[in-house]
């Protein structure tokens, strides 16, 4: 068994189902359905925050291994286990899934008024999706939550969603449909190579050279989809901006984290001949996504394309650390990523408290809040100097990371990095100037009304993370550094060994 | 040896057959339809049971054959041809069509498709496919009074009869340049490759242009779409699951035993017809507004997906093949059902736009053709996508990249028209809802609906069942 004494990763997967048949045999009136179907969606997810909490406190951070490993017999004569279990790297990911999941449904509370439990029976899927794809040990169980995520979400877009939701819907599912079955021939070569698709086993099997790089390149399909990497992020601001407010949360917040993951977790470590290889062509696309996305950012008129966009720029970071493939660039990308996931969740949820009142994205309608929400405009401060990477909030630690990890591998490449950030930093002032300061001109600005309880309640653990990320940055990556140390120095070795080989060939 | 013990299950089937057609014929009264149903399905299940228990080996002469394999495939077939007869319950008797040899028909193709599971020899091979063939082309025109039933009725016999000329031309050719007609004489002789002679290959393209009529790949599709729609729905039904399964059973026993050691001369044949297939079903699926004829270009597609594991030609491949069927059996049937509760005001619907927001009007209808649609685009944790996984796996462990790659390309291509119909439900304005529906409709959905989402807890039997029956064939 495992540290915990129990099965609290497949608790934490499948629990939200529980709470999903609870939904469905509410019977009733409309009203009676849609109140019952919050609370339950409520409390599943609280309760399910609350179980992976587990995890936070018995993690043992010394041991780079899995843990809380559990697996059941699946497919046994095939090489396919139902097997859960985190290391240093997956483990933080889960808990940013179980924590986002609840501020979703409480963000939600009100703006959603049709088809409520539908909606709540869609969050609730989506959140065992998204912490079964990040607990997976399996690379079949794996893929089945990576796919199983565009159930959920396609509906949650295309139902819920504004004007343009079903272009939206369609163009979300099949980009990243598409990426991921190039994976699935990635996954049945990697079964093939090693007769099982345990993922232990397979980041311990030595790929031939050659394989490698198709199978970075099928990996590379679907991950620089899900991250989304320039050029395939075209998805993204259309999906962003449609979604509803908690469905963007989790969009920026876990569903782009998938691709970065899949990067650490499959391309770098299983391919790192490749890795190294085509290292190049991953900074480049990455540096290309961080410039050129930042100024898209800054022509926008849509305050949730804004953020799109600078989400795309974020991500570029991450890749960029990833691939550098050193302590401090990895590390910055972990970082980096889970404080994407807060501060741009909470971005979107800014977003979200003005729209649900004056029903309008357009950043030219808004000014001078500050006035009349006092309260709404410090949270919007701290989560913009957050995604500018402030010192002392979370954003700083990461980009800051990954610029020490990129200065160790080219000069450029860290220069151009910073370049971003300096362009990032001036188009989240500008939509912070243009929608906080400056005269109210609308009337119905005039009466607006400042964060609710219920708001702040959504907003505080975030802004508490936020600023503890940022002080106490050790406390979050200690979590990973045994993990994330033991993966760059066996990526060394494999390189080391394929020059050694390579050296003694005979040509 | 005559050993007619082994043929068992066939034979009680057809004299339950006959036992329904006098009951039917001597009972003067009006419901005979409903009771032949009754007695068809309970005919199905004793054969089913028959066919579990039964023993294995040869038969008549060398003639027939029980294995796991032929077990295997005539238990999809019985239990597809069942849920087409559970699905004419309700609709034959608001369409005018409750006559008691609707069932009787539906039987006697079950026994004609049980004789192709079975078929060692290119004779019983034909005679098993005419048996099957005959009842359908007289059922797709059931509804004589109505043109468009009639029409499909004769296109597919003309058609069909085409096919079985093509095959028998083939058998011919095989026969004269061979000298044998059994299976494993077949595959004794051509183990020598001095004996393979054009005049075989020719032949052997022959059976296999045949054989693809049947399975309605490209190109020898044509007739699908308009059959399809013009057929009465459980007819459709029918077409789109049993048939099929016992064609591709029968295309698979007769490459991978007697022409097993010509895999390379039919692969490449195999595998264009694959490719064509999973393109017109993604491509030309896309434009349709019928859900019926939609299914049609579907089923085409999908059936191009099962010839993957053929190409492949190794256990994994048939493995696949079979997994497949099962999978697909049960998700067009549930489909089907759904298409089937398409009714408003009496009147049965065929538009695809008529399933519009129906997500709202019958929240439980739209949850199981979702999940029917995301299935069939391989969408996990679905069975449709465990189907794609063990085909791919099977072409991936061949080294059939090519065919491996436009695979999936296609099934993102044919996931568009899928989600649509989805899109269609959920995302469109309500419409009138539809009548009440009746319970044998909302079982089939939710029988299969079920098997459908939950194949993945327990994948381990079904994929163990295939691989002993797909290694018979290797023997």
């Amino acid at each position: 068994m495992n540290a915990a004494g129990f099965p609290v990763l497949s608790l934490v997967t499948w629990l939200p189902i529980v709470g999903c048949l609870v939904i469905m045999s509410i019977r009733g009136d409309e009203e009676t359905v849609a109140a019952n179907a919050r609370w339950t969606a409520l409390w599943t997810s609280l309760i399910v925050f609350v179980v992976s909490l587990v995890l936070w406190v018995r993690f043992d951070a010394a041991d780079p291994g899995f843990q809380f490993v559990e697996s059941a017999a699946w497919l046994p004569q095939w090489g396919i286990t139902y097997k859960l279990g985190v290391d240093g790297i997956s483990v933080l990911f889960v808990l940013l899934a179980t924590l986002l999941t609840p501020i979703c449904i409480l963000a939600s509370w009100e703006s959603v008024r049709v088809r409520v439990r539908e909606y709540m029976l869609a969050f609730l899927v989506l959140e065992t999706m998204m912490v079964g794809m990040f607990a997976a040990l399996d690379f079949v169980v794996f893929y089945m939550f990576f796919e199983g995520v565009l159930i959920p979400m396609y509906l949650i877009i295309g139902v819920w969603g504004g004007q343009r939701r079903v272009y939206a819907a369609m163009k979300f599912f099949l980009y990243t449909l598409a990426g991921s079955v190039l994976m699935l021939l990635a996954l049945l070569a990697m079964w093939y190579q090693a007769g099982t698709t345990d993922i232990p086993t397979l980041l311990r099997t030595p790929f031939p050279a050659h394989m490698q790089t198709w199978l970075f390149l099928a990996f590379l399909a679907s991950f620089a989809v899900k991250v989304p990497m320039w050029p395939v992020h075209t998805w993204l601001p259309d999906a962003h901006v449609e979604a509803p407010t908690a469905g963007s949360v989790i969009l920026a917040g876990v569903l782009l984290k998938m691709g970065g993951y899949g990067f650490l977790r499959f391309s770098l470590p299983m391919l790192p001949i490749a890795s190294a290889h085509l290292a190049p062509l991953m900074f480049t696309l990455s540096v290309v996504a961080v410039i050129y996305t930042s100024f898209v950012a800054f022509a926008q008129t849509d305050m949730k394309k804004l953020i799109a966009y600078s989400s795309v720029a974020h991500m570029g970071i991450v890749t960029i650390g990833i691939f550098t493939a050193n302590m401090q660039g990895v590390s910055g990308a972990m970082f980096q990523m889970l404080s994407h996931g807060i501060v741009s969740a909470a971005l979107f949820l800014c977003v979200g408290v003005v729209y649900d009142r004056v029903h309008t994205r357009e950043i030219a309608r808004y000014g001078g809040l500050a006035d009349r929400m006092p309260a709404y405009a410090a949270v919007f401060m701290l989560f913009t100097m957050a995604s500018i990477g402030l010192p002392g909030t979370s954003g700083f630690v990461g980009e800051f990371l990954v610029l020490v990890g990129a200065f160790q591998v080219n000069f450029w490449l860290a220069v151009l990095g910073s370049l971003g950030m300096i362009l990032g930093a001036a188009y989240a002032l500008w939509l912070y100037r243009r929608i906080i300061f400056g005269g109210i001109t609308r009337d119905d600005l005039r009466a607006i009304l400042d964060l609710s309880p219920r708001e702040i309640a959504v907003f505080a653990p975030l802004a508490v993370l936020t600023l503890w990320m940022g002080v106490f940055p050790s406390s979050f990556s200690g979590f990973w550094d045994a993990a994330v140390g033991a993966m760059v120095e066996r990526h060394q070795a494999a390189l080391h060994l394929s020059t050694l080989l390579a050296a003694v060939t005979p040509q | 040896m005559m050993n007619w013990s082994l043929a068992v299950p066939e034979l009680v089937l057809a004299c339950c057959g006959m036992a329904i057609l006098l009951f039917g014929a001597l009972m003067k009264r009006r419901e005979t339809f409903h009771l032949a149903s009754m007695l068809t399905i309970g005919a199905f299940l004793i054969t089913a049971m028959l066919v579990i228990a039964g023993p294995h080996g040869l038969a008549y002469h060398g003639q027939f054959v029980a294995d796991s394999f032929s077990g295997f495939v005539k238990l999809l077939v019985l239990a597809g041809s069942a849920f087409a007869v559970v699905a004419s319950l309700d609709y034959n008797e608001h369409e005018n069509l409750r006559r008691f040899e609707f069932p009787v028909l539906i039987l006697f193709a079950t026994v004609g498709m049980m004789l192709m599971a079975s078929a060692v020899n290119l004779m019983t091979l034909y005679v098993g496919l005419e048996l099957q063939s005959l009842s359908i082309y007289v059922l797709a025109a059931f509804a004589r009074d109505q043109l468009r039933s009639s029409e499909a009725g004769l296109k597919y016999f003309v058609l069909g009869a085409l096919a079985s000329g093509l095959l028998l031309y083939g058998i011919s050719l095989i026969y004269g340049f061979t000298g044998s007609m059994q299976f494993d004489q077949l595959a004794r002789v051509l183990a020598d490759p001095a004996r393979v002679s054009p005049g075989l290959i020719v032949g052997i393209v022959f059976l296999v242009a045949g054989l693809a009529f049947k399975v309605s790949a490209v190109p020898f599709h044509m007739w699908t779409p308009d059959v399809y729609e013009g057929a009465p729905t459980p007819v459709t039904l029918l077409m789109g699951t049993s048939p099929k399964v016992a064609a591709m059973a029968l295309l698979v026993r007769a490459m991978a035993t007697p022409f097993g050691h010509l895999l390379g001369q039919w692969q490449q044949l195999i595998v264009l017809v694959s490719i064509a297939s999973m393109l017109l079903g993604a491509l030309a699926a896309i434009g349709q507004r019928n859900i019926k004829r939609l299914m049609a270009y579907s089923s085409i597609g999908h059936m191009g997906y099962v010839l993957i594991g053929l190409a492949a030609g190794t256990p994994a491949g048939i493995r696949g093949v079979l997994l497949y069927l099962v999978t697909y059996v049960f998700m067009s049937a549930g489909t089907f059902a759904c298409i089937l509760a398409m009714r408003r005001r009496g009147v049965m619907l065929e538009q695809i736009a008529d399933l519009g927001g129906l997500g709202r009007r019958d929240p439980v209808l739209a949850m199981w053709l979702t999940v029917f649609m995301f299935s069939m685009a391989g969408i996990p944790p679905f069975s449709g996508f465990w189907a794609k996984y063990f085909i791919f796996t099977a072409a991936v462990q061949s080294g059939l990249w090519a065919l491996a790659v436009i695979g999936v390309l296609t099934s993102v291509i044919g996931a568009y028209y899928y989600i649509r119909i989805i899109k269609v439900m959920y995302f469109d304005e309500p419409q009138e809802a539809f009548d009440p529906r009746p319970p044998s409709l909302s079982l089939l959905a939710a029988g299969s609906g079920l098997f459908t989402t939950l194949f993945f807890v327990f994948p381990a039997p079904f994929v163990g069942a295939a691989e002993t029956a797909a290694k018979v064939l290797f023997g």
